[in-house]
């Protein structure tokens, strides 16, 4: 055995000019960032402001930068899918061969998924969340960095995959028993297994962290039922993490058993059942759904009930509609596979309940609509996007409750009707809601606004890039065609996949529109700042702080008296007071440790991965080592003196003296 | 090193509910309730815990069956043997409660006598699962051999192996309590360690129940 485990040169797919050209730009890309940081000496900055920082709103941003550079990967990958089945028409081959094809579309999956999607929920979670409900910080700060390191080490798994060895050619979900050694001997599913069970223990540790805080540390006088839309549907989110994820943990170590010590929980042979495997997948994957798009939910109420200048229809109806969605989305997961060949009656129930999901889903459109009805509503950015998703959204749940008829999902299963379906559901829904949020909140996070011409453009991009795209899926499912084919030979299907690549190209230009806004605003920020903190007039009491908020958010907690918190103080006149005297803040100190130990577990995935046992060894006493001697760390927290904080609160409220001296 | 000082607390973890504005008005102090945020956090993590178990729970009740030909549960489970592990798990529960009693009132040499007799039993309990494993693999009875095999090592050894962190977690607290006495921090992560040591009793026992007992039968 030797010192490398299973790695060899040929583990290097130097015979691959699309991804050795990948790779060369990832590393121009690379050094130059390395270089622009070591040029303008931003290391010591970076360090100690961003990646040992416990602070939330840091924490908040990073998941998003996250997020973003795994979209750019994500779409990457869908691009090259559509250009490949546009030309890869009437018998001919294309460019990608299947074994490259394989592990596109499985990539495509998870990185969009766990990837792109989660980080950007989490991302926007930690920055509003402990803000609107008043509190200083999330229960477990620490824990918060070491979540966010977590997913950062999955990510960096997934992303050597490209450069070393392969990724699973199994499809997002690794059924076995293709996933099993027998059928996929390579390093790719265990990249899968690694990246993602790595990065799912973050999110678990992120769903408790964030459940102890709404339940533990919510602002004196505010009571659960008082609590913003947008807290309750990510805490309905993270009820539904701490409730599934654990059953991701098990399946993937489970199928980690099958192949690496020889088990058979779902092999073909020695009884093992690949079902069980299905069943415990989609056990976590339905919920997974909606993790993802409840938070998008909430955006989407705070959005419209900001721009209306009103408040949210149905407050209590919205609340309960998103503790049935999520009670609901775990007693579905069967629809994932009628064609396994339950009996009738179980194929129904599973039917039933699916298309009950509709109701709760229908009050909530319905809550948003009574919201703009007789409103003023302004229509900017967020607003665009979430226009957009009532529209796109209502046509995705209505093609899941065409999926949810058994008899129809026979016929419809696994073929691009489903995938239809399921991007207008996760791009409609969950992507439109993270959109809105980001263009929402992101004065509030970095203290200046984003180009609003450009986003409009970006957003009509993806609006009609997303129609062009995914519609002729739809058309393409009912004339047979199946997903995951490489190339086809059925000349009544060539017009939509050329169609379809044309959506691709549109929403290519909507995410290179949304970069160009980026860049844009950060450089005109000094023309666009949001001094006051309040750009939208806002309703919750994130918008009571400054623009980026003070590090300790608040000097002196909130009292809360409303579910619009901030409104009911504007009202009462009583928003921006200073207290008498302030007192000394207790904060937490920023840490190395979370770097450390979830760095230490992707060393473990590696390791597994390519069998370096030593290494994995290794790792492991790193994770444990790092983990104790945080535990034991003296320098874990400090206060900050009243004199620090009476100079920061008088330096927002001269600037909100100012803003409204000059409306005037 | 024997008194704690005030401000160190576990991984400043609990810490930011600012009491000192006044801001909660229930009249506890700090200490109070970062302690309660944190044994409330804890909790959650040990309901998610929970549904690991009932995962691998489920999985094995859909396999057991599954014998490929090879040995059931009834031709491999020594009960009196299965009774003696059982008891010196149940029995380090109870030597743990007295263990946290101590520590509540302070009792620094009580609290290590009765984690020092904790840790022997759970050394028993894992001794003697390790021998069962051996025992059973050294017949061609491995978890190779058939999926009822499988589930069954997956599931019993899932919860070996947390008992053997939640040891090694022992080990370190008595090294806590020695070098740092009975201050705050070290009495809740002993309450965090009690709710983690009886969770896994109660785990163990609906894997003696489910696998054992109905198994042997």
């Amino acid at each position: 055995m030797s010192l490398l485990g299973n790695i060899t040169l040929d583990a290097i797919p130097y015979h691959e000019p699309i991804i050795m050209v990948t790779l060369a730009v990832i590393g121009v890309i690379g050094l130059a960032v390395v270089g622009l940081i070591t040029k303008y000496e931003k290391w010591g900055v970076l360090w100690h402001n961003w990646l040992t920082s416990v602070d939330h709103k840091r924490l908040g941003i990073m998941y998003i930068i996250l997020a973003l550079v795994m979209l750019i990967r994500g779409f990457s990958d869908a691009i090259m899918m559509r250009t490949q089945l546009a030309i890869a028409t009437n018998g001919s081959e294309g460019y990608l061969p299947p074994e490259h094809y394989d592990q596109i579309f499985t990539a495509h999956g998870i990185i969009m998924i766990i990837f792109m999607a989660m980080p950007f929920m989490i991302g926007l979670m930690n920055i509003v969340l402990p803000l609107q409900i008043g509190a200083r910080d999330v229960a477990f700060p620490f824990m918060n960095n070491l979540s966010f390191w977590f997913t950062a080490s999955g990510a960096v798994l997934i992303n050597i995959s490209l450069g070393l060895g392969e990724f699973a050619k199994t499809g997002w979900l690794a059924y076995p028993p293709l996933s099993e050694m027998s059928f996929s001997p390579g390093v790719g599913v265990d990249y899968y297994i690694w990246a993602l069970q790595i990065s799912g223990i973050g999110t678990l540790l992120t769903g408790v962290n964030f459940l102890a805080t709404v339940f533990k540390m919510r602002a004196p006088g505010m009571k659960l039922m008082q609590m913003p839309i947008f807290t309750w549907t990510c805490t309905w989110a993270n009820i539904l993490i701490v409730a599934s994820f654990p059953i991701l943990t098990a399946v993937l170590g489970l199928l980690t058993l099958d192949r690496y010590l020889d088990f058979h929980f779902f092999t073909n042979d020695g009884g093992g059942n690949a079902m069980m495997y299905i069943n415990l997948f989609w056990a976590w994957g339905h919920p997974e759904v909606y993790i993802l798009v409840l938070p998008a939910f909430g955006i989407f109420s705070e959005v419209i009930s900001t721009f209306t200048g009103k408040r949210l229809f149905g407050y209590t109806s919205m609340v309960w509609a998103s503790g049935a969605i999520s009670i609901l989305g775990f007693v579905v997961w069967l629809h994932h596979f009628f064609t396994m060949g339950s009996s009738a009656d179980v194929n129904a129930f599973f039917g039933v309940m699916t298309m009950i999901i509709a109701i709760p889903t229908g009050v909530k459109l319905f809550n948003w609509l009574f919201t703009m009805y007789r409103g003023r509503l302004r229509i900017t950015v967020p607003v665009l996007w979430t226009l957009g998703f009532m529209v796109t959204f209502s046509i995705g749940g209505m093609t899941g409750v065409l999926l949810a008829i058994p008899g129809a999902d026979y016929v419809l299963h696994n073929s691009l009707f489903l995938v239809a379906h399921f991007h207008n559901t996760i791009i409609g829904g969950a992507v439109f809601g993270y959109m809105a949020g980001f263009a929402f909140w992101f004065p509030k996070a970095t203290g200046f606004h984003l180009n609003e011409r450009l986003g409009k453009y970006s957003f009509w991009c993806w609006q009609i890039g997303f129609y062009v795209a995914f519609m002729p899926l739809y058309v393409l499912g009912f004339l047979g065609m199946t997903r995951r084919l490489n190339h086809t030979n059925n000349p009544d299907w060539n017009i939509w996949l050329y169609v379809a690549a044309l959506g691709a190209v549109i929403i290519f230009a909507g995410i290179i529109l949304q970069f160009v806004q980026l860049y844009v605003s950060i450089r005109d920020r000094e023309q666009n700042p949001d001094l006051d903190g309040d750009p939208w007039n806002g309703h919750t009491l994130e918008w009571s702080t400054a623009s980026p908020p003070q590090f300790y958010n608040f000097a002196t907690l909130p009292k809360v008296h409303d579910i619009d918190a901030f409104t009911d103080m504007k009202e009462k006149g009583i928003e921006y007071q200073a207290p008498d005297e302030y007192l000394p803040i207790h904060m937490p100190s920023n840490t190395a440790a979370g770097m450390q130990v979830a760095g230490a577990a992707g060393i473990v995935g590696f390791a597994l991965i390519w069998h370096i046992w030593w290494l994995a060894i290794v790792g492991a006493l790193g994770i444990v080592v790092a983990f104790i001697a945080r535990c034991y760390a003296n320098n874990v927290d400090y206060y900050v003196e009243p004199q620090e904080i009476a100079e920061i609160e008088q330096a927002h409220l001269a600037n909100v003296a100012s803003v409204k001296e000059e409306l005037v | 090193m024997s008194a704690v000082p005030e401000t160190l607390k576990f991984a400043s973890d609990q810490g930011l509910t600012g009491d000192h504005n006044g801001g909660h008005d229930d009249g506890h102090g700090e200490h109070h309730d970062t302690s309660a945020t944190t044994l409330f956090g804890f909790w959650l993590y040990l309901m998610t815990d929970c549904i690991l178990f009932a995962s691998v729970f489920a999985t094995y009740a859909v396999l057991f069956m599954n014998t490929d030909g090879g040995v059931s549960g009834k031709d491999i489970f020594d009960l009196n043997f299965v009774a003696v592990e059982t008891g010196a798990l149940l029995i380090s529960s109870i030597t743990y409660g007295f263990a946290l009693l101590c520590a509540h009132k302070q009792q620094k040499a009580g609290t290590l006598l009765w984690l020092l007799v904790t840790i022997a039993l759970g050394c028993v309990f894992i001794s003697m699962e390790v021998y069962e494993f051996h025992h059973l693999i050294l017949e061609g009875n491995g978890p190779d051999r058939s999926a009822f095999l499988s589930s069954f090592f997956a599931l019993v050894g899932m919860h070996g192996l947390h008992v053997t962190a939640g040891l090694i977690w022992m080990i370190v607290m008595v090294l806590e309590v020695l070098k740092r006495g009975l201050g705050t921090q070290t009495v809740t992560r002993l309450g965090c360690l009690s709710l983690f040591w009886h969770f896994l009793d109660i785990v163990w026992v609906c894997v003696f129940t489910v696998v054992y007992l109905l198994g042997a039968m």
